[in-house]
C-alpha cells in the first residue's frame, strides 16, 4: 500500500493559499497577548544565545589556568572575577550553562519520549499492559526522586565512570525520574480522549488505527505536552544543578552551574567572594524562573482546563 | 416482504452499576430492554421518547458503537455482532450514525476536508487525487461551500457544524442513517433548514434513517414510521398517520397532548403525567409505566402487557386496550 502518509498531506495541505486560522495560530495571538510570558521567553532566548554564543567572544577559556590570577573580584578584564585557578567566572558560567540546558532539554526530550510512549501505550490498549505500566510508574513515583538521584549518582562514582560519559548518565537518570508523572497525564488525557465524541465518531467512520491514533490523539495530545515540556526543564535544570552541586552530577572540571555554586561550600568564599557563587545562582534562578513563567503562559493558552 | 435493511431482534444493554473498592456489580442500568425494530429499506422510522427512556442507546447498539447484552442486530441480513473487527470496519461506511451535539462530534484539530475525507481514504472507496473533489461536491449538496473545505471546526455554527457532520456520514454513501437527535442542540429555524436537508437527501439519495428524537412535531415531519419508548421498552409502534390519529398507550396519548398547537382557542384533553420517569435501575414492576398512568389498575402493577399487533401493524404494549 501507498504511504498513508502521502494521502493525509493530500487532503490537508494542498490548498491554494487557503484562510489559514488553525488553533495553532490563534493560540500563538494570544501568547503574544501574555506579556509576562513573552518576557519570561525573552530571558530563556537570552540564556541561551549567552551561553552558546558568549564564549565565542571571550578571551578566555574555561579551563585555561591562570596560577597569577586566582580569586580577583571583578574587574576590567574579568567581568566577574577568576575563581581559585584563576579561570575567567563569566566564561565558565557561560560554558557551564551550554552543559545545564543541553542537560534539561535532552533528559526532559527523553522523559517526554518515555512517557508519552508509555503513557499512550497504557492509555490505548488498556488493559494488563495497562496495568503493568502503571503500577511500574506507581512503583517509581513512591520513591522520593532525590535520594533516588543521589543513590544513582553515588552509584557512578562508585563505579568510576570516566568523567566524559556522566553528563549522558546524568541525562539518563533524569529521565528515568521524569517519565511517570508524565506518562500519567498522557494516559490520563488519552483516556478521556477515547471517550469523546469525536473519537466515536472514527469509529462509527471505520477509520484505521493508525489513523485515529495520528490524526486524531496525537494532536489534541500535542498542547499538553509542549506544556508539559517546557516546565520540565526547568524541573531537569534544577535536579541536575542539586546532582552537580553535591558532587554526584557532572564532574569538575566540566563546569556545570551546578557544580559551580559548590565554590559557596566553602565558608570564606561564601562570604568574602561572592562572584564565585553568585553568578551561576543567578543563572539558574533566572531561567528556572523565565521556563516556569513561560511554561505558565504557554498553559493558559493551549491547555486552559488545567488551571486550577 | 423484502429483506429489512436494519433488524434489530429483542435487543438489550444493560450498564452495570459498580460501587465499592472493588468495583462490584452491584446493579444494572436497563438502558434497553427487550427491544425490536424492523426498517425496511427507503423508510424513516422516528424514534421518539423522553430524555432517559434509551433512545440513544438503541441507536448505538443498533450500530456496534456500544456493546450489545442480549439480542441480534442484523444489518441486511448480517448479523453485526458476529463479524471480526476488521470486516465490521468495512461494513461500517454503509450504517452512518449522525451525533447529537455538533460542537463535541468534530474534533477540533482536523480541517473540515480532512475529516469529510479521511474515511473515503481509509476505506479506499476513491483515489487520493479525487478526494478534494468528493468532499466539495459532499460540502455543496449539505449546502456548503467549497472554500469551507481547509477551515476548522470552530469557524463553524451549530448548524453549520450538524451540515458537516452529515456531510462526513453522506460522503461514504450509506444505506442506513442513524439520526440520533440531530437537531435537538440546535435553534429552531437551523432545526427546520436541517430537517428540510434530511428529507431532501432521502429522497435524491434513497437513504433509509432511524430518526431519534424528542420532538413529536419533527418526527411527524419526517417520518413514515414511529415508535414511542419509555423506560427502555417499546411502548407503541405504528404508522405515523395512525400514530398521531389514534394513539392507543396513555404515554403515546400524553406525549400527544403535550405537542403545542398553532391554535389558542383550541380546547383539548390534556393529560399531564405527575412526576419523573423512575430510575431505569429499579424499574417498576409489571407495566413500567403504571407509576405514572392516570388508568393504572391492579393488574398493571402485577403483569407485564405483551407488545401485540392490534391490526395494520399497530403494535401496543397495555393491558387497556
Amino acid at each position: 500500500m501507498p504511504s498513508i502518509q502521502a494521502e493525509v498531506t493530500n487532503v490537508a495541505t494542498n490548498r491554494p493559499q487557503a484562510v489559514k486560522s488553525s488553533l495553532w495560530r490563534q493560540s500563538i495571538r494570544k501568547l503574544l497577548k501574555n506579556k509576562l510570558a513573552v518576557g519570561g521567553f525573552a530571558v530563556v532566548v537570552f540564556m541561551f544565545l549567552l551561553c552558546f554564543v558568549g564564549p565565542l567572544f571571550s578571551p578566555y577559556t574555561d579551563n585555561k589556568v591562570n596560577m597569577t590570577m586566582m580569586n580577583k573580584a571583578p574587574n576590567i578584564h574579568h567581568w566577574l572575577g577568576t575563581d581559585k585557578l584563576g579561570r575567567d567566572v563569566l566564561t565558565r558560567v557561560m560554558q557551564a550553562g551550554r552543559i545545564s540546558l543541553t542537560v534539561g532539554i535532552a533528559s526532559m526530550v527523553l522523559s517526554v519520549f518515555i512517557g508519552t510512549l508509555l503513557g499512550a501505550i497504557a492509555g490505548y490498549y488498556r488493559g494488563i499492559v495497562d496495568q503493568v505500566i502503571m503500577r511500574i510508574a506507581d512503583l517509581l513515583l513512591t520513591i522520593p526522586s532525590l535520594p533516588l538521584l543521589f543513590i544513582f549518582g553515588a552509584l557512578l562514582s562508585e563505579w568510576k565512570v570516566p568523567t566524559d560519559y556522566r553528563m549522558y548518565i546524568v541525562m539518563l537518570i533524569l529521565s528515568l525520574v521524569g517519565w511517570p508523572s508524565l506518562a500519567r497525564m498522557v494516559r490520563g488525557q488519552l483516556l478521556s480522549l477515547r471517550e469523546r465524541e469525536f473519537m466515536q465518531a472514527t469509529i462509527v467512520l471505520g477509520l484505521r488505527d493508525r489513523r485515529k491514533l495520528v490524526n486524531h490523539l496525537l494532536p489534541n495530545l500535542v498542547p499538553l505536552l509542549i506544556v508539559i515540556a517546557t516546565l520540565n526543564i526547568g524541573g531537569a535544570i534544577l535536579s541536575e544543578s542539586v546532582l552537580s552541586f553535591f558532587g554526584l552530577g557532572v564532574m569538575p572540571p566540566t563546569p556545570t552551574w551546578g557544580n559551580m555554586i559548590d565554590a559557596a561550600n566553602n565558608m570564606i568564599d561564601f562570604q568574602e567572594r561572592p562572584w564565585l557563587w553568585v553568578p551561576p545562582g543567578f543563572s539558574i534562578f533566572a531561567t528556572v524562573i523565565a521556563i516556569n513563567i513561560f511554561g505558565d503562559g504557554l498553559r493558559d493558552v493551549l491547555d486552559p482546563k488545567q488551571k486550577r | 416482504m423484502s429483506e429489512a435493511l436494519l433488524d434489530i431482534q429483542n435487543l438489550k444493554k444493560y450498564f452495570p452499576i459498580k460501587a465499592g473498592l472493588l468495583s462490584r456489580t452491584v446493579g444494572q442500568v436497563k438502558a434497553v430492554d427487550d427491544i425490536s425494530i424492523t426498517i425496511q429499506p427507503g423508510e424513516t422510522f422516528g424514534l421518539v421518547g423522553e430524555s432517559g427512556s434509551g433512545k440513544s442507546t438503541v441507536g448505538r447498539t443498533a450500530i456496534r458503537l456500544t456493546d450489545k447484552t442480549a439480542g441480534e442486530v442484523r444489518f441486511k441480513g448480517t448479523d453485526i455482532y458476529s463479524l471480526p473487527p476488521e470486516q465490521l470496519r468495512q461494513l461500517r461506511p454503509k450504517m452512518q450514525l449522525i451525533f447529537q451535539d455538533p460542537y463535541s462530534s468534530l474534533n477540533p484539530r482536523v480541517r473540515i476536508g480532512e475529516a469529510i475525507g479521511e474515511a473515503v481514504l481509509d476505506h479506499g472507496l476513491a483515489p487520493a487525487s479525487d478526494i478534494r473533489d468528493i468532499v466539495k461536491e459532499v460540502l455543496a449538496s449539505c449546502g456548503l461551500s467549497s472554500y469551507h473545505i481547509d477551515r476548522f471546526p470552530h469557524e463553524f455554527s451549530g448548524g453549520q457544524r450538524q451540515r458537516i457532520g452529515i456531510a462526513r456520514a453522506l460522503v461514504l454513501n450509506p444505506e442506513l442513517i442513524i439520526a440520533d437527535e440531530p437537531v435537538s442542540a440546535l435553534d429552531v429555524s437551523i432545526q427546520a433548514q436541517i430537517i428540510n436537508l434530511f428529507s431532501h437527501l432521502q429522497e435524491s439519495k434513497g437513504l433509509t434513517y432511524l430518526f431519534i428524537s424528542h420532538d413529536l412535531s419533527v418526527v411527524e415531519h419526517l417520518c413514515s414510521r414511529i415508535g414511542v419508548m419509555y423506560l427502555g421498552s417499546m411502548v407503541e409502534t405504528a404508522s405515523r398517520d395512525e400514530l398521531f390519529r389514534h394513539p392507543l398507550h396513555p404515554y403515546t396519548k400524553a406525549l400527544l397532548s403535550a405537542v403545542p398547537i398553532p391554535i389558542p382557542k383550541l380546547k383539548r384533553e390534556r393529560i399531564v403525567l405527575k412526576g419523573d420517569i423512575p430510575s431505569p435501575a429499579n424499574p417498576p414492576s409489571g407495566c413500567k409505566f403504571h407509576t405514572r398512568c392516570p388508568f393504572a389498575e391492579q393488574r398493571c402493577v402485577e403483569e407485564v402487557p405483551v407488545f401485540r399487533n392490534m391490526g395494520g401493524e399497530h403494535w401496543v404494549a397495555c393491558h387497556l386496550v
